[in-house]
This record gives C-alpha cells, sequence and structure tokens, in this order.
C-alpha cells in the first residue's frame, strides 16, 4: 500500500483497516499526530487528506486515496505555518497534547473561510477538545492566523 | 584528594548557602544538606554546581525537577534558576533531571498542618516548619498542591545566585581580578575591560572551589525575567507537532502493549481465555498483569485489537451496586463514630442555630481526570539496570514500586521523567508503570511500552471522590449569624497512601479543605469532617477536597444571604478577616460593576475560596435563554502574593475556571457493579469551544506568601456558576453536575 505523507512516499504493508492514525505513528514513526480517544470525540488525531481536516483514528488506512499532511508537514520550525506561528505568538498550548489536532483544524478552517466569524471559528473547532482550557487563546491565535494569511505573511 | 573527598566539599555547596539564604525555616531535624544526585552520573567535562545547575563545555542545562504536565512547570523553574544565574532562556537546556532526595518539596507539607493559611503566629510558623523538615528527611520529590513556585522561588534563585558567585570566583582565580570588579550577563562573566569569559569555560575550574556560600539575592527591582511576561521553554514544539510525550517513546526493537482490565474495579481476574487473540496478527504474548491481562504487539493498534478478544471471568467489584449505595454509604458517615476533624468550632453553633434555622443537602458526583494522553510507560528490563520512561509526578515512588516488581535495588531504575499531556492529578498513580514492568519482566532486553487505550485510562483512573455535605445556618438581625457545614467523604488521602503501602497518619485535611479555612469571622461557624468507609479507588483531581468544599461552603453562604436579602459581596466584606482576600473580593466586584443593573432574565453570582493559600473570587453572568442558560462572561481576581510570569498565570486562571466550570455542568462518572459507565469522551462529556465564555483576568500581589495558581482558580467555578443560576432562573442547584437540572446552550 502507497501512502504520500508531507510529500514523501512511503509502502506500508499493514491491514486496510488499520486506522491512518496507528499507521503515521507506529509504522512510519510520524509522532506529533496524537491519540486520544479512537471514537473521532478529541480531534488530536486530526490530519489533512487532500487539504481537508479528518479524524485519523476513524479513518481506515485503505480507504485513503490522497495526500496526507500531519502537523510535521505543515510547517516546521524553520518555516512556520501562519497558523503556527500564530499559536506561538498567542503561547496557545499548556500540555500541548490537543494543540497538533487543534493546528490542523484551524489550517483547514482558514483555507476554506479566510476570514471567520466567532460562530464559525466555534463551529469548526468545537470538535477539538482541549483539557486544560486553551480556548480562549485558541479563538484569538485563529483570528490572528486569519489577519496574517489576508496580510500576506 | 579522593573522589568521594571531592563530592563530599562541593554538595555542601547548595545546602549550607540554602540556609544563607533563608530557605530553611525554623529548626531542621535532619540537617545535613542534600547529596548532589548530578555528581553521581558525570561525564567527563562537565560540572555540576548545585544539584540545579549542570555546565559542560557544549551548554548549560537546568535542571527542574517538578513534572510539567501543561502548568508551564519548567519554564517557570527556569526562569527562577535563570534570574540569579544571569543567563537567558534561550542559552540554556531544561532537563527534569534524575529521581532524588535532594528535590525534595517543602511547601507540600503548608496544607497538612491544622492552622490558617492565614496565620503567621510563632506555633502556625514552627508546625509548618517541623512539616517541612519531615518532607525533606522523606524526599517528598512530588509535583503537585500548587507547589512549584511556592517551594522553588527562593530555592530555584539561591541556588541560581550559588552557581553565578562560583563561577566568579573562578574567573577571579584566573584572571587575578577581584570577584568585586567582575559582573555577569549572558552567560559569561565579564571583566573591567570588557572581555566576555563565557560559563562553560569557567564550570571545570569553578568546580574544584570552594563554594561561594554567602549569596544576596536581588531586589525585584533589578529582575530582568521574573514578573514580566516570558515564552515558555516549549512553545516552540507543541506548535508544531514535535514535542515529544512520554507516549511518544521509541526505543530499538520496541514491542507495544495494551490492557484489558477487570471494568469491575477491585475485583479478581477469575479466568481468562487468550487463544483468540494470541492467534492475531503481530501479536507476540499475552501476560497477567495488576488487575488484568496485557497483550503485547508489534503495533499499538494491533494490541489494543487483540485486548479486546480476551474473553474472561471477572471477579466482583467490592463496591457497593448502584449509585444509591454509594450514596447511602455517604449519608451513613454523618455521625460521630465517622468524625475525622473538626478544625473550625467558633462560638457556639447548636445554640445559635435556634428558630428556623436555613438547611440544604449538596452533593459532588466521582469525576475522572481524562487527561488528553492517555497514561503509558515503557520499560526496559537490561541486564543490571531497569530503565523507564513515563510522565510522572512522583519518579521517587516511581523508583520504589519498580524495585518491588522487579527485585532490582532502587539505585538501579533509572526514571526519565516524559513531557506530560495533561495530569490533573492522574499522574499521582503508578498502576500503568507496575504493569509495563511485570510485561517487561517476561521479556528481559526488549523494550515495551503500555499505551492504556482511552477506554482502559477512563474506567480505571483513581476518580475524584464522589462527596456529600449537609449545612445548617442562622440570620440574626439581618446578618449572618451562624454556618454549620459536614461534609462526608471517603479519605483521598488514605487512598492514594494505601496503594503505596502507607497508612494516613491522623485526619484527612482534605475532607474539609476549601470550607474549614475560609478568612471569615461568623460568630458562630463550624466545620467538620465526616470520613466515609473506602468505596472506589479515589485520587487528588485538580485543586483535590476544595474541588467540591468550596461548591458546598460558597453555594450555602449565597442562600444565606438570598435567605435574609443579603448582598453577598457586602456580607463577605463585613466578614472578611484577611485584608488580602477583601482587596480580593473588592477587585472582582469592580471588574464585574457589581450591584449594577442586569436585565430580567440575566443572573449575577459571586464565589470565593482560599485554597493552597491563595484567594481567588470569580464572578459568573449567565442569561437564561429560551434554549437553556448561556455563561456569558466569568471575572476572575487572584492574588498570588508575586507573579513570575503575567502569561502563564493568564493561561492558568483561565484553564482552571474552564476546568471547573466544565465539570460542574456536565462532568460525571457513575459506578455499576463497580464498573465505571462512562468509558470515553462521548459520555463522559467536557467543557468545548464554543460553550467558553469571556474570562477576565487580574492578578494581585498583595499577598505575603509567594502562592501557586495551578489549582486555586478551580474551586469558586461551581459555585459562582450555581449562585448566577440562581440570580437569573430561581432555581437552586445543589446537585453537580447541572445538566441533571438545566440545560445550556
Amino acid at each position: 500500500m502507497k501512502l504520500n505523507v508531507d510529500g514523501r512516499s512511503y509502502t506500508v504493508d499493514v491491514e486496510a483497516e488499520m486506522p491512518l492514525l496507528w499507521v503515521l505513528r507506529d509504522e512510519l514513526k510520524i509522532k506529533g499526530v496524537k491519540y486520544g480517544c479512537g471514537i473521532a470525540a478529541c480531534g488530536a488525531c486530526t490530519v489533512h487528506i487532500d487539504r481537508v481536516a479528518v479524524r485519523s483514528c476513524q479513518t481506515a488506512v485503505g480507504d485513503v486515496d490522497g495526500d496526507i499532511t500531519t502537523i510535521e508537514g505543515l510547517g516546521n520550525i524553520d518555516a512556520l505555518y501562519a497558523v503556527q506561528a500564530a499559536w506561538i505568538e498567542h503561547q496557545v498550548a499548556q500540555c500541548g497534547y490537543c494543540q497538533s489536532g487543534q493546528i490542523m483544524q484551524a489550517a483547514d478552517l482558514l483555507s476554506t473561510t479566510p476570514n471567520p466569524t466567532d460562530a464559525e471559528i466555534d463551529d469548526a473547532m468545537s470538535g477539538n477538545l482541549c483539557r486544560c482550557g486553551t480556548y480562549p487563546r485558541i479563538r484569538d491565535a485563529v483570528k490572528s492566523a486569519a489577519a496574517n494569511l489576508a496580510g500576506g505573511n | 584528594m579522593s573522589r568521594l573527598g571531592k563530592i563530599a566539599r562541593r554538595t555542601f555547596l547548595i545546602g549550607s548557602a540554602a540556609i544563607a539564604g533563608g530557605v530553611a525555616f525554623g529548626y531542621y531535624m535532619y540537617k545535613r544538606p542534600p547529596h548532589n544526585p548530578l555528581l553521581d552520573d558525570l561525564a567527563e567535562g562537565e560540572a555540576a554546581l548545585t544539584p540545579y545547575v549542570k555546565i559542560d563545555a557544549n551548554g548549560i542545562t537546568l535542571i527542574t525537577p517538578r513534572a510539567d504536565m501543561g502548568q508551564g512547570a519548567y519554564s517557570v523553574q527556569a526562569a527562577l534558576l535563570a534570574e540569579e544565574l544571569d543567563v537567558d532562556l534561550d542559552q540554556v537546556r531544561v532537563d527534569p533531571g534524575p529521581p532524588d532526595p535532594a528535590y525534595y518539596n517543602t511547601a507540600l507539607s503548608q496544607e497538612a498542618v491544622p492552622f490558617y493559611p492565614t496565620d503567621t503566629s510563632w506555633m502556625a510558623e514552627t508546625s509548618r516548619g517541623v512539616a517541612d523538615a519531615l518532607m525533606k528527611f522523606i524526599g517528598m520529590q512530588i509535583t503537585g498542591g500548587s507547589t512549584t513556585v511556592p517551594d522553588g522561588y527562593q530555592k530555584l534563585r539561591v541556588a541560581g545566585a550559588v552557581a553565578r558567585e562560583t563561577l566568579k570566583q573562578a574567573a577571579s582565580n584566573k584572571t587575578g581580578v577581584h570577584i568585586t570588579r567582575l559582573k555577569t550577563e549572558r552567560a559569561s562573566v565579564i571583566l573591567p575591560d570588557g572581555e566576555a569569559i563565557p560559563y562553560t569555560e569557567l564550570a571545570q575550574l569553578a568546580a574544584t572551589l570552594e563554594p561561594v556560600e554567602q549569596v544576596t539575592l536581588r531586589d525585584p527591582s533589578e529582575w530582568r525575567l521574573i514578573g514580566k511576561p516570558m515564552q515558555r521553554v516549549d512553545i516552540v514544539e507543541k506548535s508544531t507537532g514535535t514535542a515529544r510525550y512520554g507516549i511518544d517513546i521509541e526505543l530499538d526493537g520496541m514491542l507495544h502493549a495494551a490492557v484489558k482490565l477487570n471494568p469491575h474495579i477491585g475485583g479478581n481476574v477469575n479466568s481468562y481465555d487468550a487463544s483468540a487473540a494470541l492467534a492475531m496478527n503481530g501479536v507476540r504474548s499475552v501476560v497477567p498483569v495488576q488487575g488484568g491481562v496485557a497483550v503485547v504487539a508489534n503495533n499499538t493498534w494491533r494490541a489494543f485489537q487483540a485486548a479486546d478478544a480476551i474473553v474472561a471471568d471477572w471477579g466482583p467489584s467490592p463496591m457497593p451496586e448502584t449509585m444509591e449505595g454509594h450514596w447511602a454509604a455517604l449519608s451513613d458517615a454523618f455521625s460521630p463514630d465517622h468524625q475525622d476533624s473538626r478544625n473550625r468550632d467558633d462560638g457556639d453553633v447548636d445554640a445559635a442555630i435556634s428558630v428556623g434555622p436555613v438547611t440544604a443537602e449538596y452533593r459532588a458526583p466521582y469525576l475522572a481526570h481524562a487527561p488528553l494522553e492517555p497514561i503509558n510507560a515503557s520499560v526496559l528490563v537490561g541486564s543490571g539496570r531497569v530503565d523507564v520512561w513515563t510522565g510522572t509526578q512522583v519518579p521517587r515512588f516511581v523508583q520504589e514500586a519498580l524495585s518491588k516488581v522487579t527485585n532490582f535495588g532502587a539505585s538501579d531504575i533509572h526514571v526519565h521523567v516524559q513531557m506530560i499531556g495533561g495530569s490533573f492529578g492522574h499522574r499521582l498513580e503508578m498502576d500503568v508503570v507496575i504493569q509495563a514492568a511485570e510485561i517487561a519482566m517476561t521479556m528481559q532486553g526488549t523494550p515495551v511500552k503500555l499505551t492504556y487505550s482511552r477506554e482502559q485510562d477512563m474506567t480505571h483512573d483513581f476518580t475524584r471522590p464522589a462527596v456529600m455535605a449537609r449545612a445548617r445556618g442562622q440570620i440574626d438581625d439581618g446578618k449572618i449569624s451562624a454556618l454549620d457545614l459536614g461534609i462526608a467523604s471517603p479519605s483521598v488521602m488514605a487512598s492514594q497512601m494505601g496503594r503505596i503501602g502507607m497508612s494516613l497518619p491522623g485526619p484527612d485535611a482534605q475532607i474539609v479543605a476549601g470550607a474549614w479555612e475560609q478568612p471569615f469571622d461568623i460568630p458562630n461557624y463550624r466545620v467538620t469532617g465526616y470520613r466515609a468507609q473506602p468505596l472506589a479507588p479515589i485520587s487528588s483531581w485538580r485543586s483535590v477536597g476544595a474541588s467540591t468544599n468550596a461548591f458546598f461552603h460558597e453555594s450555602f453562604f449565597d442562600e444565606l444571604c438570598h435567605s435574609a436579602g443579603l448582598d453577598p459581596v457586602m456580607e463577605r466584606l463585613r466578614l472578611c478577616n484577611d485584608d488580602t482576600t477583601r482587596k480580593v473580593l473588592e477587585t472582582v466586584a469592580e471588574m464585574s460593576n457589581w450591584g449594577s443593573p442586569m436585565a430580567a432574565n440575566r443572573g449575577r453570582g459571586i464565589a470565593f475560596c482560599m485554597s493552597f493559600g491563595t484567594p481567588v473570587a470569580e464572578v459568573f453572568e449567565v442569561s437564561n435563554t429560551p434554549d437553556g442558560i448561556k455563561i456569558d462572561q466569568v471575572f476572575v481576581a487572584a492574588d498570588v502574593g508575586r507573579i513570575i510570569d503575567p502569561v502563564n498565570f493568564d493561561a492558568l486562571v483561565k484553564g482552571g475556571v474552564i476546568w471547573g466550570l466544565g465539570h460542574a455542568m456536565m462532568g460525571e462518572i457513575t459506578y455499576a457493579k463497580g464498573a465505571s459507565e462512562q468509558e470515553n469522551f462521548d459520555t463522559f462529556t467536557s467543557l468545548r469551544l464554543y460553550q467558553t465564555p469571556k474570562i477576565e483576568v487580574r492578578g494581585l500581589e498583595n499577598g505575603a506568601k509567594v502562592r501557586g495558581i495551578g489549582e486555586p482558580p478551580v474551586p469558586p467555578a461551581a459555585p459562582a456558576l450555581a449562585n448566577a443560576i440562581f440570580a437569573a432562573t430561581g432555581q437552586r442547584l445543589r446537585d453537580m453536575p447541572f445538566r441533571n437540572a438545566v440545560n445550556f446552550v
């Protein structure tokens, strides 16, 4: 089975029903993608398939038919994606465990809705659980990222 | 000189300096300074000037022994060291260090003495000093109780100053320039001509010197870091997916394990059939472990699937069969033979409560910690040593526990503390570490990582106890004249200590914490703790006893005020006996424009709690809409004496409020035949972004002592919300979670 992840091609030999999450984490060792619940109730495992956010814990690897982007491919320390830069600027993270998923979800929102209203942010981001309670800064950071993307930064 | 001689002299450094700097209060029954554990394991070319600062040719490592569970502990500890060491946080590495008695936590003992947090009398301080010495004696290296800053505020700055002065002495010896003419800046000693000698070039020489024992801590006006907004040391990693937690550990040849535990907690494993599991793809072995059965496979998901395929005959739980049984046990505990403590008994409550008393009964449910990173541990049993990688708040207890499981000496158990994806108290427990070691013992030489599925994590949590309270009160002459609060709970401390083979001496202060020590002079005022029989295995949950007790105390205070038409802010101010608290109350009233008119469908509620010595007041504003209650806004004022990092302070306050209000709204674990009926985040729900109100925070610094902020914002949230809902609707909520009685938008 061939997968394209973060711009690299991989061949994996696993059961078709294995969730993409565990292929990424245990087979390809991409640990930025997190396991939180396994039932698509927390969003920690969010990745993009062809730039659309999906819960990788509920996506069988055999059903993947597009290019996968994880938090590690979205941007990196030397070339931060605007959403990551906003997350750093607002110091969103506390334990940080949910933030890979939060950032991937926010990136998806801003790709389709460049200037989201508060209600649109609430709708898009409420599937992503944060137990530390970083929600106020997530709101602020999404707005900053939107402004930065609009300004071409 | 022999190595032993050198170590003995160098280890004197931190202990003696710490006493000179004023860390050690009162008398020590155990005067010897702690051994510096970094000296045991130094590589060629490394120097460890104190247990907190390690320097080699490549750089400086600050040791931050309190675990980071998201509360920013690494950053705040690093900042306290860096302030006096004259380094910036971009110049250092941060490492949690080894488990060691040198990293004992004294501040935790402050909660264990029966004196009001506001009491600074000789007797109270002496008791705290004795308790401190005891903590030092047993080397209690523990993260919890909002103690990281109170414990480290002086100790870490002294450690930084000692290292700095010793490095200056080394530079003086090397250059012949007198130490008084040397300065330090950005990890270098600066000579009078401006030449900079990096610390890394001086460390080896410094390690051979007599320590500079006398250090003077800088005046706050000179601080570069403390009190100013900081960037957390982990913020870039945590924003780019490159932070690595315990669950992310990868070791050569590692296998992955999962458990299936008896859902009926405390029940035996009578028998099990693993034949289907063993036949599954990638499965290597099945191992019986404490409480159930483990499967080892070559992939976490395969291990989860195989664990699900195990069929077992589970023995029954010793818990009551139904929740009614749990509540009956709590109700039965309100009797003299269950009385655990009565630390407050002012006036004569029984005489004062005579005519038409106000009474109420309250309930708080069991709750899971449910940190988003499921609990996990990786263990490698090698020849002559055991290595364990895990996120833990109690690394020395982990060492002790693994020593028992593996029969290796504690000094051969190497604990590598990992970054923690949330804890809220869960990582005070060691079941996952013990089970991982049980598995690893069957495959020596092969590292194994045990990851709990979310379902196993939630159903085998050690929960916040269900607690019941009964209150009576009296209004006289338009004022609160009596408040009598009884709280019935099993003992969290006895449950936790029992799991490490210790018994709790005396009463459990947590049964009444957040209620008995409140800074109010009600003429007839009594708080009684009743210890119920053990029910579910329970544990510390963010803010511990205060998480339930503030709800009881502050809801009932509000009921008394409303029964007499009293303003709840004015009545608290009238009764307040602590200036720091008074300012906190006045501040939150001003922030919320308390007393200003509101629309008929809206309401405002206030609650206050001093927990872990930190006074926090919260005002909630809610609207009663056709779709349910909407939380519009929250105002918080808190006083920690000294705010180390205003950014992190703000984050911890908001996170604490969200934690408190979310669980009050909807959090609940219920047991049927001793099995948790909630298994995952679909049924154990918590606050989401769309429900999060605007939260305005103000931090005050009037208090005489430096206090923590990780837990104290939690307790007032539930009662402030309940009191606001009463103000908006007239409906009094006495049982959590509130969603069983009202809808939320």
